[in-house]
């Protein structure tokens, strides 16, 4: 009797030790085959998307050389040098294998055909002639930061970080006036020809710019704006996703708020700024951040319709990088870095409004 | 405070007609409750005399001036909604101060006003809370509040109490009371209860289908309801309404009731034998009788509350029997018994379900 309830004990004792080990249980539980797959899905995923940027990042500190090489290396890598006492310039270190099969650290004085003359630098007396396919460079990580600061100095670079800057801070306020005031009147008011005004909205979606950068290239010039920021800025205003991804939120506002406002003597102006303003604010800053990477990353209407250099933005500036010969990789790279800053920093800071919904709307 | 009339409004969606002319007057400083059964157009009343909704005919008249065109904002009403409408980004405070800043009003004026207001409806401690940080009866009392500050012409009401549990409810209810006590002001309200109508109102508006049925102080609707539907809705639970027909009318009112012969002295109302009628009597009307019962009825099912007793019976070829009784009924189902009306609370409707005229 005694042994069957201890037996019991320990059964259900054991169970509960199985049930605590699945799922982040209890501290050396292996993890279920469910979970690494899972894992290693997330980690591909990472891989994906980070990938590139982090090559990208990586390869703007190479030096332009370095950028050419093959096969190519993940981290950017520099050939080492050394003084040698005698030599007016630094020389570049080479891993040499001498005839007798010994290995050694070597300084390469010149080159003459397909012999190395090189020195050893710590006795700058001793001398070998070198085949070249005897040697290997000695190389060590190191950062090119020159890929940054030399077009930052050379180039107008902060003025089109302004120019970009201007124009992607006035765009994206405007577009977030227009298109909410759009939206307010499509989702808030009842009248004739709603549904085929949303449509005409809608239906310029199906429209791409490339179809239209002609008119409204020739628009721009009757309007005495080209070469001005604000043909830039102007044409991309009203966006038809914009006033689309409003109207749906604002609908779901409950009406009640709205004919409270009216109750309340309140304008339509004050309903629209003090009432529904706040409200859709998730919505807003959603579009907010859209606005932004769009106006950012624009590259063929500023193109188009800017041809001095004092009004190119950073995306038009660091078309100048590329050449019809060549193409300065280097800078070039560098350069999307910083433009990259900005967008990321955005989003950084916006993406967590997105989230906080309207589960805050006080109703029952 | 003011007074209200509302002349021939009609409205209509589209094809579908809400509301099919109606003619009323609330005077100043007048509790008025609109009731009637869910889809009667209450709602939509409502909304015409606040001004959310237009009339598709007809007018709106506030203090003597006409108020048709007039949009919402114009009209210096006040309304606390179903869903309390508070807005869920603003204070308590700023939730109450909001229509007195579009009003124009100094900051003074506004922090006096809201003050008041909230020592009133005791919400002090919670004027810089968010709505969400509230419970439902505190929203409820800053819906009120948002209501009173602004001194309006008329309150109006939507349901206010129907997202309350049924306790608060009743707290509410008299709080209202109470509040309407003190402030005076002319209130119109909106529900589908019964019970908050009879309580709340210095008049009742019973409306069915666009229609106003009956217009009253709870009591005279109580006591002498013009139609069956008015005689139904009013009164918990309801009166009993049994078919019956003429036999005979001649001072003395002669109805034959599923085979058993009912008189009621009454005076002749040239009602020809044969006639359809239906007689209307309330629960609490029914006595029990031993001897010479009016009919004899078998008990459905007893409910005891206590205080009183409601017994459901039934009898064959008549629609259930609701009876009250005072106290603790010994009364168990399957038990037969004998039952008299009580012959001056009985109601006559003719065939259409109006009341025959009284004598």
């Amino acid at each position: 009797m005694a042994s069957l309830s201890l037996g019991r004990l320990s059964l259900a004792r054991l169970s509960l030790a199985r049930l605590a080990g699945q799922r982040r249980g209890g501290r050396g539980a292996p993890l279920h085959w469910t979970d690494i797959a899972a894992y290693a899905y997330l980690a591909l995923g990472v891989l994906l998307m980070f990938g590139p940027v982090a090559w990208l990042v990586l390869s703007s500190f190479k030096t332009q050389s370095a950028l050419l090489e093959f096969p190519p290396s993940f981290l950017p890598f520099a050939q080492q040098e050394v003084s040698v006492p005698g030599q007016p310039q630094p020389l570049p270190l080479f891993r040499v294998t001498l005839p007798d099969g010994s290995v050694r650290e070597l300084a390469q004085v010149r080159r003459i055909g397909i012999m190395a003359q090189m020195v050893d630098p710590k006795d700058p007396a001793l001398e070998f002639s070198i085949p070249i396919d005897k040697r290997e460079p000695v190389r060590k990580v190191a950062f090119a930061v020159e890929n940054y600061t030399e077009p930052l100095a050379q180039f107008a670079f902060l003025r089109f970080l302004g120019n970009s800057v201007f124009v992607t801070v006035v765009a994206t306020l405007i577009t977030l006036l227009i298109n909410s005031m759009a939206a307010y009147a499509l989702a808030i008011y009842e009248f004739k020809g709603k549904g085929a005004a949303m449509l005409a909205v809608i239906g310029t979606l199906m429209i791409p710019i490339t179809i239209i950068l002609v008119p409204v290239y020739l628009v721009v010039t009757e309007l005495g704006l080209v070469n001005s920021l604000w043909a830039v800025i102007l044409p991309g205003a009203a966006t038809p996703t914009g006033v689309f991804l409003l109207r749906q939120y604002m609908l779901t506002l409950p009406r009640d708020l709205i004919e409270a406002g009216r109750m309340d003597k309140a304008s339509e102006w004050q309903i629209y700024w003090r009432i529904v303003m706040p409200l859709t604010l998730p919505a807003l800053s959603v579009l907010a951040i859209f606005s932004v990477m769009w106006r950012w990353n624009e590259f063929l209407w500023p193109l188009a319709v800017l041809t001095k250099t004092e009004v190119y933005t950073l995306q038009i500036g660091l078309n100048a990088f590329q050449g019809e010969l060549q193409t300065q990789w280097h800078y070039l790279l560098a350069m999307t870095v910083v433009t990259l800053i900005p967008v990321t920093l955005v989003f950084v800071f916006l993406q967590r409004l997105i989230t906080t919904g309207i589960g805050s709307t006080g109703m029952k | 405070m003011a007074e209200l009339r509302l002349v021939g409004a009609r409205k209509s969606f589209g094809p579908v007609d809400v509301l099919h002319g109606i003619d009323l007057a609330v005077q100043d400083g007048e509790f008025v409750v609109f009731v009637g059964p869910s889809g009667c157009g209450k709602s939509t009343l409502l909304r015409v005399i606040a001004g959310l909704e237009t009339v598709t005919e007809g007018e709106v008249y506030i203090d003597g001036q006409r108020v048709t065109d007039r949009p919402a904002s114009e009209r210096d009403l006040a309304m606390v909604f179903q869903s309390y409408a508070l807005y869920p980004h603003m204070s308590v405070r700023k939730n109450m101060a909001f229509a007195l800043e579009n009003m124009g009003l100094k900051s003074a004026e506004i922090d006096a006003r809201v003050t008041r207001a909230a020592t009133m409806l005791r919400l002090t401690d919670y004027l810089e809370r968010r709505p969400k940080a509230l419970s439902g009866g505190q929203r409820q009392r800053v819906a009120i509040g948002r209501a009173i500050v602004r001194d309006p012409k008329i309150f109006l009401f939507d349901e206010p109490l129907s997202n309350l549990d049924a306790e608060l409810r009743v707290a509410t209810r008299k709080e209202l009371a109470a509040l309407h006590a003190e402030i005076g002001g002319t209130m119109i309200y909106v529900t589908h209860d019964q019970v908050e109508a009879m309580t709340l109102a210095d008049r009742i508006v019973v409306l069915r289908a666009g229609r106003i049925e009956q217009v009253g102080s709870p009591l005279e609707l109580y006591n002498s309801p013009c139609n069956t539907f008015v005689a139904g809705f009013i009164g918990s639970p309801r009166m009993n309404l049994l078919p019956a027909t003429v036999t005979g009318d001649d001072g003395t009112l002669r109805l034959n009731l599923a085979g058993r012969a009912i008189a009621v002295e009454r005076p002749a109302a040239g009602l020809a034998p044969g006639k359809p009628v239906t007689l209307g009597i309330r629960p609490e009307h029914i006595v029990m009788a031993k001897a010479d019962a009016d009919l004899t009825l078998t008990v459905d099912l007893v409910e005891h509350l206590g205080g009183e007793t409601f017994v459901y019976a039934s009898a064959p070829g008549l629609p259930q029997i609701t009876l009250r009784q005072d106290g603790q009924a010994r009364l168990a189902r399957g038990e037969v018994i004998g039952i008299r009306f009580d012959p001056p609370h009985l109601h006559f409707f003719d065939e259409a379900g109006a009341t025959l005229a009284r004598p």
